[in-house]
């Protein structure tokens, strides 16, 4: 479906999560991070976000342990940035798929 | 002209390459060998049941060799490294095997270490797992003493081997202290790192219910920092915690551990393959097939079965110089417990996630997403198909390899 995200018009799924990680841009980040209840996006935030992004392109899963491992970020950093779920929050804001299971 | 097909591990995913390319290899050009740390071959999905009294451990294991044709080597070792540059593998007793074509099906194993306090003084005292034999055999044997308290099931991260087990168990967990009369006195809670149960929109539409209807407290986004048991709680990252008096988790899951002395796999030890093909990324000599690989699939005996049948294809096109084909694409099919004699019947890949419709045929007669006791008998039945049948290499009728893709409603 589509919604309008801070101006653009972008693919996205049921759960809001951008299905085309190309159709992304930092005032869409900002967009949603207000709408998952950050107060803002900040340098840290930015560097996961980034992060997030060009693992995605290598097609590398998206997990807790890889992020730890990563220095860019610690597991207790991630939950402080983004709080209650930092995958599926960090993941959406990054316009990217958030990880699921098989059903 | 005398070549070797060498295979790693005798597990589901090995023994059904090693009975597939016996029938396609000529003897007489292809010698080939299968290599296990254990003589035993146990039927997994029994890990779930065995718990719960439901299975007897007959019922779940078998010799490796009984599964192998005569024609093929069976050797009981462990793998020390593979040396993919030299086309051998090292053996921790010394002996060295030269190999033309590699077959790597290690699987994955449950690394309890990983988490802090996991592997504390009462791990399998009040801390559990089933993943194992011996894990499904401890927790049998708590569980019949168990007269109440809080039951919490615990995911550790993803990705795991069967990753719908947890919750089929958290189901079957529901039905077994009702039927003892001591539902009153406990509570479930199942706690994973993914932002629910379900995660796909249709199933989590179709079967949300499930865990309200059974009383099921759901805990979400907790990854453990610590299994802290001298006060017998989970302690998330973020300062949560989760009280237990029964802690059944899965511990993250990683590949063997000859994958990483080999410098071979992922963070986890996976090993990167290509997710159509199933040739590994960095040497053409070597396929992954299973729990070993890195796919984005389910880790399962099912994904194993359909993986087996392009790559027993692609292995002859390898061995023929032919180009490899494209074909797998995460087809993936498994019963899900949901309880109270019934169960569910799941179908997905990498494009589809699991939906409504017939199984395997147009008419059925079985439901996908749909709870009911034929879905429950099936699973059950599947024991047998899975000696007999699947582990022979012999294919199921009317399943293909790749999805069928949905009917649209």
């Amino acid at each position: 479906m589509k919604k309008t995200i801070a101006g653009t018009e972008v693919d996205v799924n049921e759960e809001g999560y951008l299905t085309d990680m190309s159709q992304w841009n930092e005032q869409i980040a900002a967009a949603i991070a207000t709408e998952e209840g950050l107060a803002a996006l900040t340098d840290a935030h930015m560097k996961v976000v980034r992060y997030l992004r060009e693992q995605q392109a290598k097609g590398a899963a998206l997990t807790i342990r890889s992020m730890g491992k990563s220095g860019v970020v610690t597991t207790k950093e991630l939950y402080d940035l983004f709080p209650g779920g930092p995958l599926k929050k960090a993941s959406k804001i990054s316009g990217i798929p958030k990880p699921v299971g098989c059903i | 002209m005398n070549k070797h097909l060498l295979i790693l591990g005798g597990g589901t995913a090995g023994t059904m390459m090693t009975n597939h390319l016996r029938r396609r290899l000529p003897a007489h050009e292809w010698r080939m060998t299968v290599v296990d740390r254990s003589d035993k071959h146990l039927y997994q999905p029994g890990f779930l049941f065995l718990p719960f009294g439901k299975y007897e451990e007959s019922d779940i294991v078998r010799q490796t060799r009984d599964f192998i044709p005569h024609d093929v080597e069976f050797l009981q070792a462990e793998v020390d490294l593979l040396k993919p540059e030299d086309h051998a593998v090292a053996l921790k007793d010394g002996r060295e095997l030269h190999y033309d074509v590699l077959i790597v099906a290690t699987g994955c194993r449950t690394a309890p270490e990983e988490t802090e306090g996991m592997l504390g003084p009462k791990w399998r005292v009040n801390v559990h797992d089933f993943y194992t034999l011996d894990g499904a055999r401890a927790l049998r044997d708590k569980l019949k003493s168990f007269e109440g308290g809080r039951v919490v099931i615990h995911i550790n991260e993803m990705p795991i081997k069967c990753p719908v087990a947890p919750l089929e168990f958290t189901f079957l967990a529901d039905t077994f202290f009702r039927e003892r009369g001591v539902r009153d006195k406990v509570t479930l809670t199942y706690v994973t790192p993914l932002s629910g149960a379900f995660t796909k929109p249709k199933a989590a539409k179709k079967l949300g219910h499930l865990l309200t209807d059974k009383g099921i407290e759901l805990v979400t986004d907790f990854v453990a920092e610590k299994v802290d048991q001298e006060i017998n709680k989970l302690v998330c990252f973020d300062g949560r915690e989760v009280p237990y008096d029964l802690l059944v988790t899965t511990p993250t899951n990683m590949g063997d551990e000859a994958v990483r002395r080999s410098a071979l796999g992922d963070d986890l030890d996976f090993i990167p393959t290509h997710k159509h093909t199933l040739q590994s990324i960095e040497y053409p000599d070597v396929f992954v097939i299973g729990d070993a690989t890195n796919l984005p699939a389910s880790k399962a005996g099912s994904v194993a079965h359909f993986e087996s049948e392009t790559l027993t294809d692609n292995v002859i096109r390898h061995i023929q110089g032919e180009p490899l084909k494209e074909e797998f694409d995460g087809h993936s099919n498994c019963f899900v417990e949901s309880g109270n004699g019934k169960a569910l019947l799941i179908d997905f890949n990498y494009e589809y996630e699991p939906h409504e419709g017939n199984f395997p045929f147009a008419f059925g007669p079985m439901k996908l997403l749909e709870e009911s006791r034929l879905n429950h008998l099936g699973k059950l039945a599947f024991r047998h198909i899975y000696w007999n049948v699947l582990l022979r290499g012999w294919p199921l009728p009317g399943i293909s390899r790749q999805k069928k893709k949905p009917v649209e409603a």
